[in-house]
């Protein structure tokens, strides 16, 4: 019983890491309609960013992880979404009137690129990410142990989704995000500048993407130019799942994805772990393609 | 006449790799070993060209066949030959990489018949994804050595079994392109629904072109097996996967020629470029980026005027 609970509290904490890489990829395919393959290695540049201004924002800080931690998140979303409004404007904005294979295949140029360019820069090898979350453990009893890396993920994860979710519904922004989402030549004919709101919903997915990076490492601290390729195509499993286009399906779909991995790997066997992403999305792409939450699209001629 | 003109062009080239095939041993082992690189690149583009570029289903799966088809022929020959018997052991390679195909040819319907409902990107997250749990599998088989690789497969392949099936393959597509039959594979690449309406079955032709691509993917694995003699999960991941995809984009969706000169060239230029190996990869992923942004169809295909894109009108 203890150890289902452990289980679960794991499964949530891996999940809400997947649901906001998941967001990115629900964003952008909701505007441009197609997927981000780069997602999963922008999410890999924020780890990176992390790793190389941490130690130096904690030093100026004077150790105080409190203050410090923010900081980081906030350079590492900034870095990020710099990437990410980069790699738009170079890649995938000449190419916007094009079919969207080529699309695809320029984001999948794009991700090795990030990958590979990572590994002459930064090394092939792991590093070890620093602590930016002070270890400890919130519950210590001898059946369960919920640390305190745990809790800081799920909370930060709520946090940022319920911030998202404010700025997607509430704001300017994002009626005009949902208005091009809907229609991107009505929503240009009511004055909406496409390109502004193209590049702010990289904004948002990059950055999100980058919390979600110090977040996974602060709970696997190794750290890798390949380590975005997993998490990035689980997260964009999840995205399916909940119904890609869907805010709330995206972060529905990664906590189930993030459950079950916990959970395959925990009672079965951790080599099928990375397995069991894909026979998800195998399944419901069968049985359900518009996903949990998604509505169907019928296809025009 | 076509027909009769390539059937003699398949058979001179079979010949022709069956006399090499005599001399081999004569040659430089290095270069050698690029040539059968070549050979067995060439098919896995080629096939995959079949999938991608003529039936228009974007599969990112396709070293799971070559994986498929690689284990088949390595269990196999391993099981049956007979050391140093060379008269013997041709028809069991025969057999194996008949078998190879085959098993891969029947992985490819389990996948295709679900997975080619989907478009674009869908498809090609799901073949990727599908190409991965054959990964999976087989690292966690035992019996095929698992996660350590299969050792002490009988190296078997040489010049005659890799260039006879690339001249198949080769005689194969080129008259399909050609005939009447491989003419609704473009017509289910240009627009479906327009197929659909003058009576082809487009899901069958997906499944068609999808298991054949498997085969011969399949056959090009069972001939990497018996030529390296070591073979482990890792060398079939989605990078595998996806340098067939880069071979096939530069050279020309649907351009049998471009394909060929493109796995012809990225075999070699990395043996060339041996000094800056580690730059390979993003050369690469440039390469791809700025085809893809400047000539579409391919690096060796002169952009035609007047007429739509072959690559852009590939539909998602």
């Amino acid at each position: 019983m203890s150890e289902l609970l452990q289980q679960i509290v794991n499964g949530i904490s891996l999940g809400s890491i997947y649901a906001l890489i998941a967001l990115g990829y629900t964003m952008i395919y909701g505007i441009l309609r197609f997927i981000n393959f780069a997602h999963g290695d922008v999410f890999m540049m924020g780890a990176f960013i992390g790793y190389y201004t941490a130690p130096r924002i904690v030093n100026l800080t004077g150790g105080n992880l409190l203050v410090a931690a923010p900081i980081v998140l906030v350079v590492a979303m900034l870095g990020c979404s710099i990437l990410g409004v980069t790699i738009e404007k170079l890649a995938y904005r000449p190419l916007r009137a094009r079919p969207r294979l080529t699309v695809l295949i320029t984001a999948i140029g794009v991700s090795f690129f990030l990958e590979y360019g990572g590994q002459l820069v930064f090394g092939p090898d792991p590093k070890l990410f620093p602590t930016l979350i002070p270890s400890g453990s919130v519950i210590n009893t001898e059946h369960i142990v919920i640390g305190t890396n745990s809790i800081v993920v799920i909370v930060t994860a709520f946090a940022l989704m319920v911030l998202l979710r404010f700025i997607v519904f509430k704001t300017k922004m994002g009626t005009a995000m949902r208005a091009v989402s809907f229609d991107h030549r009505v929503a240009s004919l009511m004055g909406i500048n496409i390109d502004t709101i193209i590049s702010f919903t990289f904004i948002l997915g990059s950055s999100l993407a980058a919390a979600a990076a110090l977040l996974y490492s602060s709970v696997y601290p190794s750290i890798n130019p390949l380590m975005g390729i997993f998490p990035g195509l689980k997260a964009f499993v999840a995205a399916v799942l909940g119904g890609i286009g869907n805010l709330a399906g995206a972060a529905l779909g990664g906590l189930i994805i993030g459950i079950t991995e916990t959970f395959v790997s925990g009672y079965i066997s951790s080599s099928f772990r990375d397995a069991i992403a894909f026979s998800i999305l195998i399944l419901i792409l069968l049985f359900k393609p518009s996903g949990i939450l998604g509505r169907h699209e019928r296809e025009k001629v | 006449m076509r027909f009769h003109k390539s059937a003699i062009a398949l058979a001179l080239v079979i010949g022709l790799s069956f006399l090499a095939s005599l001399f081999e041993s004569r040659l430089n082992p290095y270069y050698f070993q690029i040539l059968i690189y070549i050979g067995i690149n060439i098919i896995l583009a080629s096939s995959l060209n079949l999938i991608n570029g003529f039936a228009g289903q974007f599969s990112l799966g396709h070293a799971g066949f070559m994986a498929v088809g690689a284990y088949t022929s390595a269990v196999m020959t391993t099981e049956l030959h007979v050391a140093g018997n060379a008269f013997l052991n041709a028809p069991i390679y025969a057999l194996a990489l008949l078998s190879g195909g085959i098993v891969a040819a029947i992985f490819g319907l389990v996948v295709g018949i679900p997975s080619l409902r989907l478009k674009g990107d869908y498809l090609a997250i799901t073949t990727l994804g599908f190409g991965e749990i054959i990964r999976v599998i087989v690292q966690n088989l035992d019996f095929l050595g698992g996660a350590r690789g299969f050792t002490g497969i009988p190296k078997l392949a040489n010049f005659f079994w890799v260039f006879s099936i690339v001249a198949i393959l080769i005689f194969l597509i080129s008259n399909l392109v050609n005939s009447t039959y491989g003419k609704t594979f473009l017509a289910v690449r240009d627009d479906e629904i327009a197929a659909e309406a003058v009576g082809i079955s487009s899901t069958r032709v997906k499944v068609v072109a999808f298991v054949t691509g498997a085969f011969f993917a399949g056959m090009a694995g069972a001939l990497y097996a018996n030529f390296v003699t070591y073979i482990n999960p890792a060398q079939f991941s989605f990078l595998k996967s996806f340098e067939i995809v880069v071979m096939v984009i530069i050279g020309g969706m649907g351009s049998i020629l471009g394909v060929i000169l493109s796995a012809i060239l990225l075999t070699i230029l990395p043996e060339m470029l041996r000094t800056v190996a580690q730059y390979r990869m993003v050369i690469y992923s440039l390469l791809l980026i700025v085809i893809m942004i400047t000539r579409p169809r391919g690096l060796f295909v002169r952009p035609r005027f007047g007429r739509r894109d072959v690559a852009t009108k590939i539909q998602l």
